[in-house]
């Protein structure tokens, strides 16, 4: 549907008979493999991997010790303590509305079904900008509710309210995208089975459906969680950068940096950039566990 | 009830009302006040903000380094996809799990990182710059941006392709005397073709809207280094509400076309697969 990352196929089925294939041991075979091998390398060295490790490098580049000072700057901390927040504010709802967007997709035959599916896969094709722009439009001082916000002396834009609406519009399908396929697949069957025997619907969505589901809820709730807390585009535009108060990782990384603290920004950099491997370490063994449980 | 079939499970009422109610509420209503927005321009007014010279450029670098990075990733993706799916390496495992860290990284670290990499001293950028060649603070840095962050979208969409090549036609037809270049072209390319193209349009549509990682490699210089994603919040930071909205509905129409795109794309090729079956 949308921009939505495709799911890898598992590698690991295919191979094995590249060595007994014939024409496999020419000159010319081995030119080529060793041409692709080389090719994707380089550009990955030179794109990825390089900026990975300068990550590290910087953050590390006046040793341990300034590394570590710099998490003690106030600033750093309550930017680290606002996205903490944010996310777990964020990730539960979209959890919640993941699964109740799942149930009602996958369980039951209805008239738009594929409209409700591309609207949910709407905030991933949309700009990060355009997904904080609406909430300035709403809730601005210019915008539509903002004289009345003002009168009634709330604050949504450049305060905390605006940041959590603009993560979660742009966490919203993460999990919900990846549940309904997974339920889909899974079928109805022993759900129908539990409900004819008697049981509850919660009974039934506990013991039968969540026991099945748990490797895809888990992935895409770390999936929502890192883009909830590495998320700037739409945080940026609500924000207002107000040091110490409306920043989060992301945004602190950008002051540091336009400020020269180059050590500061990849250090707090240095946190995202382990969150996004954790992220991959998690995936891989969720895909891992689907592989041997077949689901 | 006509809406939807019986079904002997609960829970309908209760899930479907939660995931319109709150669809509405985050999703839709606050897009619909951006579309509204821009609505109540004077038409002469939206037509003079979306068509400014600096919109127009904007679009162009926008759209240009973004079609540039899809191509990019065209070939590169591919090359990087059949390198995983065919040949065995040497940390193939861990590379193929490392596609996904563009995602994965948040945009701001992307971007700090990647300027850093390619600036005047930076570990690639040194050698670069005796050569002419300037990334950072340049369109080239913004097409390597985007080039990066939209690539494992077109890994990821050519490697289920490249698996299902049937390796037994290649074989028969390399048996039979085709040249290795005329089995790719008449066997690989047909069956991957949609796979390409779906890759192509899923970068686009990464890269087109991305903001995070390019703010920082690109120069921002009006008429020159200014993407459309940012020019919108030059306006939002000068108050200029109308003349944002009525760039990011164009952006947003141009979000809808790719979409259409893909889904078209997506709908051919599984067509192809049903006739394949047959």
């Amino acid at each position: 549907m949308a921009a939505r990352l495709p799911r890898p196929p598992a590698l690991a089925t295919l191979q094995g008979d590249a060595a007994t294939r014939p024409g496999q041991n020419t000159w010319g075979a081995a030119i080529v493999r060793g041409l692709f091998i080389t090719v994707s390398l380089t550009f990955l060295a030179a794109l990825l991997i390089a900026p990975l490790a300068t990550v590290f490098a910087t953050a590390l580049s006046h040793g341990l010790e300034a590394y570590l000072v710099s998490f003690a700057d106030p600033d750093t901390r309550s930017a680290i303590r606002l996205t903490l927040i944010t996310a777990a504010v964020v990730v539960p709802i979209n959890t919640v509305f993941g699964l109740a967007a799942a149930w009602a997709i996958a369980k039951f035959e209805f008239n738009g079904k594929s409209v409700l599916i591309t609207l949910i896969d709407l905030p991933l094709a949309i700009s990060p900008v355009i997904s904080g722009m609406v909430f300035v439009l709403l809730f601005g001082l210019h915008g539509w509710f903002g004289v009345w916000l003002q009168r009634h002396d709330i604050s949504v834009v450049f305060a905390l309210p605006g940041i959590l609406l603009a993560t979660m519009f742009v966490t919203f399908p993460y999990v919900a995208r990846e549940l309904i396929p997974l339920m889909q697949q899974l079928g109805n069957d022993e759900e129908e089975a539990a409900i004819t025997l008697g049981a509850g619907g919660w009974i039934t969505f506990f013991k039968v459906t969540l026991p099945k589901i748990r490797w895809g809820l888990l992935y895409g709730v770390i999936l929502c969680n890192a883009r909830a807390m590495g998320e700037f585009g739409a945080v940026s535009v609500v924000s207002g950068h107000i040091r110490g108060l409306t920043n989060t990782m992301p945004l602190h990384i950008e002051i540091l940096y336009n400020e020269y603290n180059f050590v500061g920004a990849f250090a707090v950099a240095s946190l995202l950039t382990m969150l996004a491997g954790l992220t991959l370490v998690v995936k891989t063994l969720v895909e891992r566990a689907r592989a041997a449980h077949g689901a | 009830m006509s809406f939807r079939k019986p079904s002997v499970l609960p829970g309908f009422g209760l899930t479907f009302g939660f995931t319109t109610f709150f669809l509405s509420a985050i999703v839709l209503l606050p897009l619909a006040a951006l579309v509204l927005a821009a609505a109540s321009m004077p038409w002469s007014e939206l037509i003079a903000v979306v068509t400014s010279p600096r919109a127009l450029a904007s679009y162009r670098l926008s759209f240009g380094a973004s079609a540039l990075a899809a191509t990019i990733n065209l070939v590169f993706g591919f090359i990087i996809a059949w390198t995983l799916v065919r040949y065995e390496f040497p940390g193939r495992k861990l590379i193929d799990a490392l596609i996904d860290m563009p995602f994965a990284l948040p945009t701001a670290v992307s971007g700090i990182a990647l300027t850093t990499v390619f600036a005047r001293h930076g570990w690639i950028g040194r050698y670069l710059e005796p050569l002419g060649i300037h990334v950072a603070y340049t369109t080239l840095g913004i097409t390597l941006a985007l080039t990066l962050i939209s690539m494992p979208f077109a890994v990821r969409s050519m490697q289920p392709a490249l698996l299902e090549v049937q390796r037994d036609l290649e074989d028969a037809a390399e048996t039979l005397g085709a040249g290795r270049f005329y089995a790719f072209r008449r066997i690989i390319l047909p069956t991957v073709l949609p796979a390409l193209l779906t890759g192509f349009t899923l970068s686009f549509a990464r890269a087109v809207g991305e903001y995070g990682s390019v703010i920082f490699i690109a120069g921002n210089l009006p008429m020159k280094t200014e993407i459309t994603p940012l020019l919108i919040v030059i306006h939002l930071e000068q108050f200029d509400y109308r003349g944002a909205a009525a760039l990011g509905v164009v952006m947003l129409l141009m979000s809808f076309v790719v979409l259409f795109t893909i889904n078209l794309l997506q709908a051919w090729n599984r067509q192809r697969h049903v006739r394949a079956a047959h």
